[in-house]
Formats: structure tokens, C-alpha cells, sequence
């Protein structure tokens, strides 16, 4: 049992490193992601101007951000495959588990790569004030774990669909909407201090998201993986 | 053949009588008449909504094409159907609370089975082959369906402090409804039921034989 895990693990693991060299080759979607991110900050804080918003509007305006930038990045570990033609070759070498886990932890490092860039650039751009950093960055974890379980599949969908830059954003709005509700009011909560005991209930809710949205899409992945 | 003729009895029963008897709420006058149309078709929203899952998951498991058509139909006509109750909730709203989009938690949840439906036929039309565009739209479907418990749970914390005007919708709720609208209310509920799954046979029914006719 030990060594089946193991060598599932190690499976998971080569999938994701394959990635993740060949990302670093061409950079393509990092680029886009961040460049997109950077992009729409610039265009807020210059609309923005002189106005000072307040917490609840710049919780609202970070997760637009980490939404859309995500929307135009995300979709690409399936996409890549699909225009290089090399997913029959993926699924002779691979069980549609393994792949599924394996860019599910590719899709998860770009997004915390993006937060890493898009939360200083917040910080200093917009003034965006945190207080209790342990509840931000507990909501920063959670929530990108529930983002990615829920587009990877998303993203799987659309690369095998014909129309794929605009449909990602269209199918996966209403499936985050709920997520992304949560998560601007901890947001709003940790930027204006609230006790870690206080944004607890939407903790809860943002970690059944993604346990609920992890079990769904690794079941329903095969479906979309096999034919 | 006899829950046809119970549809069409209902149905008139329904118009009927919502026009002769007096408005179901005295507050709101006139406009309240449009409650036995207007959560009907809400309902017939949701039940289409638990249809097309259904017959998604159906359809994985079972890989007929028979399932696929059905997921399809009910989506359909439930986008038709959410179309309507948006927008005879938007001519409600505008007479009771003043303009004709609040964002209340009904109002919102409305809009988002109408977002799903939206992509879904979105997704539909966006694939060519027939078993592909049937396995991913059903697996869109499931994902959709799993996500409105949260929906409900996480909406109206957020916009119920926006809208005290929301206890107007709310009284209606209690059952202290008179028993002749409960009634009329009940008939229109069971009656627009009846008429979705009409027209939701009829539809497949012509799919099926337009399908047999090209093959």
C-alpha cells in the first residue's frame, strides 16, 4: 500500500515537474497571468486616482484581479495539450487521475505565484491595508485551493471545446460566484482586523468549497478525460 | 392523455379565476396577482434545473443519447422559464419596492441559475461532435448543480442587510395565506408543472424523430 501511494505520488509529481519545465522553457502562461494581473491593477489604480476606497471595496477590487487573471491563465494547462496534440500520448502514460492531480498542483503554484506578485502590488498601489495577517493568508490559501479545484476541471472542459478564451470565463463565473462572495467578505475582515474567530464561519465555507469541489471534479474528470 | 386535459383545466382554472377574485394581498393591491404566475414559473426554473442533473448523471452512467436530449430539453426550457420569472419578478419589484433590480437574495439566486443556463447552452454550442458535446455539457451540469447549496447558504448573508424591503416577499411565505389563494396558488403551482413536462416530452419526442429521420 506504501508503495503504491508512493509511486502514485512520484507519478503526480513527474506530471507536474513536466509542466512546470516546460513552462519555464516558454513561460507562456506565467507571463500572460502576470502581466494580465499587473495590467488590470494599473488600470484601477489609475481610475481610481485620487479616491480612497474603502476595505470593502479593495476586497472586492483584489479577488476581481486574482478572478480574471486567473480566467486568462488558468485554462492553459489543458489548452497546451490539446493544440500540441499530445494528450493521446499523455493518456497512454498516464491514468486520468494522476494527470488530473498533477496539473491541478501545477494550477495551484501558478496561482500562488500570481499572489505573491498581485498582493505587494496591492499593498503599495492601492493602499490596501491588512491587520490580521494570519486570517488573510488563511483565506488567501483556502480560496485558491477552491479556485483551482473548480477551474482545472472547468479548464479541461473548455480546451476540448472550440471557442475556449471566452467560454472559460463564462462557465466558471457561476460556479465561483459563491466562492469569490466569500472570500471578498474575509477579505474585508482580515483587512479591517477582525479576531481569526470572527471570520471563522466563511473559513468553514470556503474550506467545504474546496473539499466538495476536490471530490466532484476527481470523480467527473474521467468523464471528460476518457473519450 | 388525462394529465393533459387536467393541465389545460388547471391552467384555465388558474387565469381564470386570479382575475375575478380579489388581489391576494391588500398592501400591495393589484400587483400581488402576479404571485400565481410568477413562483410557478421560479419553481418550474429550479425543477428544470434538478431535471437537467438528472438526466446528466443518467447519462454518464448510462452513455444513451436519450439522456443527453433530455438534459438538453430541460435546460432549455429552463432558461425560457427563468427568462419569464426575472422578468415578471423585475415588473414586481418595480411596483413594490420602487425600481426594477435590487439585488435581493431571490433576485440574485434568479440570476445565477439564468447565468448557468446561459453557459451551459453556451458550452453546448460550443462543441461539434455529438457524444463529446453530451459528456462534457453533463459533467458542466453536475459541477453547476453542486455549487447552489452554497449558493443558498452564502447569497442572502450577503445581501439581506441591503433590502429590509425583502420582509414583503417573506410574508407571503408564512401560511397564513386564506385558504381560497392557497388553493388557486397550489393549482397554478401543479399546472405549470405539468405544462414543463408537456412541453419537455413534446420537445424530446421531436428531437428523437428528427434525429431518426436524418440517420
Amino acid at each position: 500500500m506504501g508503495m503504491k501511494s508512493s509511486t502514485w505520488t512520484s507519478r503526480v509529481s513527474a506530471l507536474f515537474l513536466k509542466d512546470f519545465k516546460s513552462e519555464l522553457r516558454t513561460r507562456y502562461s506565467l507571463n500572460a497571468l502576470i502581466m494580465f494581473a499587473v495590467v488590470t491593477l494599473t488600470a484601477i489604480s489609475f481610475s481610481v486616482g485620487m479616491f480612497s476606497l474603502n476595505s470593502k471595496v479593495k476586497a472586492s477590487l483584489f479577488w476581481i484581479v486574482i478572478f480574471f487573471s486567473a480566467m486568462s491563465g488558468l485554462a492553459q494547462v489543458f489548452i497546451k495539450e490539446e493544440e500540441s496534440k499530445t494528450s493521446t500520448i499523455l493518456k497512454l502514460v498516464a491514468s486520468a487521475e494522476t494527470i488530473f492531480a498533477g496539473k491541478l498542483l501545477y494550477n495551484l503554484i501558478l496561482l500562488f505565484f500570481l499572489e505573491l506578485i498581485v498582493v505587494p502590488l496591492f499593498i503599495v498601489m492601492l493602499g490596501f491595508s491588512i491587520l490580521n495577517y494570519w486570517l488573510f493568508f488563511s483565506v488567501l490559501i483556502l480560496g485558491s485551493l477552491g479556485l483551482v479545484c473548480a477551474t482545472t476541471i472547468i479548464a479541461a472542459i473548455v480546451a476540448k471545446a472550440s471557442v475556449k478564451g471566452a467560454l472559460f470565463a463564462v462557465l466558471s463565473f457561476p460556479i465561483l460566484l459563491p466562492l469569490l462572495v466569500t472570500l471578498i467578505n474575509v477579505t474585508n475582515l482580515a483587512s479591517e482586523g477582525a479576531s481569526f474567530s470572527h471570520g471563522l464561519r466563511d473559513l468553514q465555507v470556503l474550506f467545504s468549497y474546496a473539499v466538495v469541489m476536490f471530490v466532484a471534479s476527481f470523480l467527473l474528470f474521467d468523464f471528460v478525460w476518457e473519450e | 392523455m388525462w394529465w393533459k386535459i387536467l393541465t389545460g383545466l388547471l391552467i384555465s382554472i388558474v387565469v381564470i379565476t386570479i382575475f375575478l377574485m380579489p388581489p391576494p394581498q391588500k398592501e400591495l393591491g393589484e400587483v400581488s396577482r402576479i404571485f400565481f404566475f410568477h413562483v410557478p414559473v421560479a419553481w418550474v426554473t429550479v425543477l428544470a434545473f434538478l431535471f437537467a442533473m438528472i438526466n446528466s448523471i443518467l447519462y454518464l452512467s448510462k452513455k444513451d443519447p436519450r439522456y443527453d436530449i433530455q438534459a438538453a430539453v430541460s435546460s432549455k426550457l429552463g432558461f425560457l422559464f427563468a427568462i419569464l420569472a426575472t422578468l415578471s419578478g423585475a415588473i414586481f419589484a418595480k411596483s413594490a419596492w420602487g425600481s426594477y433590480w435590487n439585488w435581493d437574495p431571490r433576485e440574485t439566486s434568479i440570476f445565477i441559475l439564468l447565468l448557468i443556463y446561459g453557459a451551459y447552452l453556451a458550452l453546448r454550442s460550443a462543441i461539434e461532435a455529438e457524444d463529446r458535446k453530451a459528456n462534457l455539457s453533463a459533467v458542466y451540469s453536475i459541477l453547476a448543480f453542486i455549487t447552489v447549496p452554497f449558493l443558498v447558504f452564502v447569497v442572502p448573508r450577503v445581501f439581506q442587510s441591503l433590502h429590509p424591503a425583502d420582509s414583503v416577499i417573506n410574508s407571503r411565505i408564512k401560511i397564513q395565506i386564506p385558504f381560497p389563494v392557497l388553493s388557486i396558488f397550489l393549482c397554478s403551482l401543479l399546472g405549470f408543472s405539468l405544462l414543463f413536462i408537456w412541453i419537455y416530452k413534446l420537445e424530446v419526442k421531436i428531437i428523437l424523430l428528427d434525429k431518426k429521420k436524418h440517420s
